[in-house]
């Protein structure tokens, strides 16, 4: 589920021949000469790109003093470990107000333009020179790029899971419908990461409500395969550790057979016909007396 | 740590206060038996609210002391596992198949009644 | 769920913490330390519980089999998801079958398995390493959800 995009040259740790290194440190001290002019046409840039439309200027021009210092500083060190810290708290704060990936990327690459251009006007005089320069500052900036586009597509997904996890757990509400017994209907597919949830909800509704019974329905489960019969297992016998019942209800005896067929263990499930059977067998073990609204057949008297 | 132990009427209760080593374990095993046997208590209950993991360890000793507490005539119950410790369990495939459990104390205490009222009534 | 990396020397893992496991006390040390460490991650809830219960039993099997070895509780950081790597490690004797003690056979109700299905079974990815006579080392993973 989550994109494998790896930041390519990890390698803070290799090893940079002299003369790279020498060169670097040339061209940091010029862009931190030059700080105050170059971000300012960076910042212009953005703006003449219309992107960040969501933060204010002052917003831009704060993040964008940031983001040029932290620049000067990878290029400086080679590690983007702090970097990656920035990336990760910049996203954290921009996602929520509707920044997206195009524009995140698109003004770091504004960034490495700005100053590749002006290292161009600095050393067009030596062209073995500025292709030494390019040589040693374009790998840093490209891996700049990167690690800011990956902090913030990482940080997208994980807000995108805590939504999930949240629409997950609203989606499926553990009812309390008399005193000591839950229903649990499930509806959709079940997938290890959602069943796992719903036995984890389930449990804390047994706690909650001091259930003795619970009905689980799943008749709205589309397909009931060994994997959902097992975690239906685990539920059962994780609620009667808590001292509960369990009634599986929507449970058809043809996939019964089935399941029992390909080797799953049906026996600890005390499986009734439909939620309107199940409910009242629950009410039967609770001891509750159920009345029928009208005399079976057999006690009509002639 | 030593666990303390009350007697409520016909009934002993173990009520954990922190996380038991494996002595402490033991020492409880001993104790309940040694006190289900002074008082001639009918049932046990054992409150785990506390424990925020059962190993393997701890679900066997608590297997053995329902077990020896039976061979002394008397019912243990075990209460108070928590969701995050019930959900562990089974998926660690620990399993206290043998033994009682109950949600609390109250409903421990609810079950070991009806047992000795059915028990009554076998003649 | 097996894995196929190496517990150990992968770039991004930052510090551990070794507990030393030598008595039934060591056990409780090693699952509290293990929880903390969960905690800080951001794990919650009954994972936190899962993670501590693994270790519990990753350390019984040192005591019981080996007498003594060590946990080393770290973070790993693959693709952007945190996670907790557990890698209980002994010089004891080693396990002669490592598939047998693998299958879901061995249980650990009955007092004479190792648990190791069951720890399988809670972690995301786990790796045994067992010669007869040079000792075990198992790891294994687990990832923020």
């Amino acid at each position: 589920m989550t994109t494998a995009i790896r930041p390519h040259g990890n390698d803070s740790s290799r090893p940079r021949a002299d003369g790279t290194a020498a060169l670097l440190r040339e061209l940091v001290a010029h862009l931190r000469k030059n700080r105050t002019q170059l971000r300012e046409e960076w910042a212009r840039r953005i703006t003449e790109s219309k992107l960040l439309t969501a933060m204010t200027r002052e917003e831009i021009f704060a993040e964008a003093t940031s983001v040029y210092d932290n620049y000067v500083e990878v290029l400086e060190t080679g590690s983007v470990e702090a970097l990656q810290a920035y990336a990760r708290n910049l996203s954290e704060r921009i996602i929520p107000r509707g920044v997206e990936t195009h524009e995140v990327l698109g003004i770091v690459l504004l960034l490495r333009d700005v100053l590749a251009r002006s290292l161009f006007k600095k050393y067009q005089a030596d062209f073995a020179l500025l292709n030494a320069v390019l040589d040693a500052y374009e790998p840093a900036a490209n891996r700049i790029a990167n690690t800011v586009a990956v902090g913030f597509v990482q940080e997208r997904e994980r807000i995108i899971r805590q939504q999930q996890e949240a629409i997950r757990e609203l989606s499926t509400p553990v009812l309390q419908v008399r005193d000591r017994l839950l229903i649990l209907p499930i509806i959709g597919v079940i997938d290890p990461h959602r069943a796992r949830q719903l036995t984890e909800q389930l449990l804390r509704g047994i706690r909650a409500n001091r259930a003795k019974v619970v009905v689980v329905d799943i008749t709205g489960v589309p397909s009931v395969d060994a994997t959902v019969a097992n975690h239906l297992v685990q539920t059962v016998d994780a609620s009667r550790l808590m001292g509960a019942n369990v009634i599986v209800t929507g449970l058809s005896s043809e996939i019964a057979q089935t399941l029992v067929t390909i080797g799953v263990d049906l026996s600890k499930i005390n499986a009734v016909g439909d939620l309107q059977g199940g409910i009242e067998e629950a009410e039967r073990l609770l001891g509750y007396t159920v009345t029928t609204p009208e005399p079976k057949p057999s006690e009509v008297k002639a | 740590m030593r666990v303390p132990i009350l007697k409520q009427s016909q009934y002993v209760i173990a009520s954990i206060q922190s996380a038991l080593s494996d002595e402490d374990l033991l020492q409880l095993r001993d104790d309940l038996v040694q006190n289900v046997g002074r008082y001639r208590s009918r049932g046990v209950i054992v409150d785990v609210t506390v424990l925020d993991v059962m190993d393997s360890f701890a679900v066997r000793t608590l297997r053995a002391i329902a077990h020896m507490i039976r061979l002394r005539g008397a019912e243990t119950v075990i209460v108070g596992i928590q969701p995050e410790v019930a959900f562990a369990m089974v998926q660690l495939g620990l399993t206290l198949e043998d033994v009682t459990t109950a949600l609390d104390l109250e409903e421990g205490l609810a079950y070991l009644n009806h047992q000795m009222a059915g028990a009554a009534h076998v003649k | 769920m097996s894995s196929s990396r190496a517990p150990s020397a992968e770039p991004g893992q930052r510090d551990e913490s070794v507990v030393a496991i030598g008595s039934s006390a060591d056990i409780v040390t090693a699952r509290q330390q293990g929880r903390a460490l969960a905690a800080s991650l951001g794990f919650a809830g009954s994972d936190l519980t899962v993670i501590a219960t693994a270790i519990s039993e990753l350390a019984r099997n040192i005591i019981e089999y080996a007498t003594k070895g060590e946990i080393v509780l770290s973070q790993d950081d693959a693709d952007g998801r945190p996670g907790i790597v557990i890698v209980a490690r002994d010089e004891g004797p080693g396990i002669p079958d490592v598939s047998r003690a693998l299958s879901a056979g061995y249980s650990t109700g009955m007092g004479l398995g190792l648990g190791l299905p069951g720890v399988r079974r809670l972690m995301d990815e786990f790796e045994i390493t067992s010669n007869a006579g040079r000792g075990t080392t198992v790891a294994v993973r687990k990832w923020l959800p």
